[in-house]
């Protein structure tokens, strides 16, 4: 049996390097599938809590942080495709106007 | 002793492929380990006896959503290494960015450490969750206590939909005046 301690370590070093890579990387799709990775090591800390507590509203709630993710990468990917076809570009440093 | 191995093998291999997602100059490359760290994260789930929660997790996360993203990389033809990546506006970004998320990791680890979890403990062991079944365990719950924040969830995907195809149909007024 592996401590669950290990665990919140391994989601906290995944959550730490989505926050990196949203900081460091200037390709909007790239930082997009960043803020997956974040989403997803939330997802291992809601398990790990479920399992210690023996109890099943964790697996509930990430079910629901799947649907959030779902809907988020729909609409996000439909507005970098919005701003690809306005500007050619979807590098964020490009991205500076609400309107043109 | 299986068990430390498969959680040791799975970490190492999720990690890695985490800072290939971000260190990889070709978005495309991007994706793909992105979908090998939900897969090893699926693996951690069943090890977690979350069975149902692996199973969707491969097919929704690794299925649905990193299909869509492939779908955009390929549709934007972005599989070629980013120029705009080189030209750097602020060159201390990325060492201060570096080294601010070393900070965090060594925050969230020496929190992680001291604290001793605690709380009411469920009646859902994994001896009962065994016997039931996970998924079973899963839909009661979905049905019952949690039934409002589900249909709040259809309306939510239902919104994401419209929202979509709004933002990224082309505009056909616009194309006939030009």
């Amino acid at each position: 049996m592996i401590p669950l301690t290990w665990y919140l370590i391994l989601s906290g070093v995944l959550f730490s390097i989505g926050a990196v890579g949203v900081l460091i990387r200037r390709n909007a799709i790239v930082i997009f599938m960043c803020i997956e990775l974040m989403l997803n090591s939330v997802n291992l800390a809601f398990i790990t809590f479920s399992r210690q507590l023996n109890s099943m509203d964790g697996q509930i709630f990430v079910f629901f942080i799947m649907t959030v993710a779902a809907a988020e990468a729909a609409v996000g990917l439909a507005i970098i495709i919005a701003i690809y076809r306005n500007k050619a570009t979807v590098n964020v440093d490009d991205i500076n106007l609400m309107k043109w | 002793m299986l068990e430390s191995l498969l959680f040791l093998i799975m970490g190492l291999i999720t990690i890695a492929c985490a800072l290939c997602v971000v260190f990889q100059k070709n978005p495309i490359y991007s994706a793909i380990f992105l979908i090998q760290t939900m897969v090893s994260l699926a693996v951690l789930y069943v090890l977690l006896h979350a069975q149902f929660i692996a199973a969707i997790q491969v097919m929704v996360y690794a299925g649905a959503i990193m299909v869509l993203f492939i779908f955009v990389i390929m549709l934007l033809n972005l599989s070629k290494a980013d120029e705009g990546e080189a030209r750097d506006n602020l060159f201390f970004q990325k060492p201060s960015a570096i080294i601010l998320g070393f900070i965090l990791v060594v925050m969230i680890g020496a929190v992680t450490l001291k604290t001793v979890l605690q709380g009411t403990k469920g009646e859902y062991t994994p001896e009962i969750i065994s016997q039931i079944g996970n998924t079973q365990l899963v839909g009661k719950m979905l049905f019952t206590k949690y039934v409002f924040p589900f249909e709040i969830a259809s309306i939510l995907l239902f919104v994401a939909i419209i929202g979509a195809i709004i933002l990224a149909k082309k505009r056909i007024v616009e194309d006939e005046k030009v």
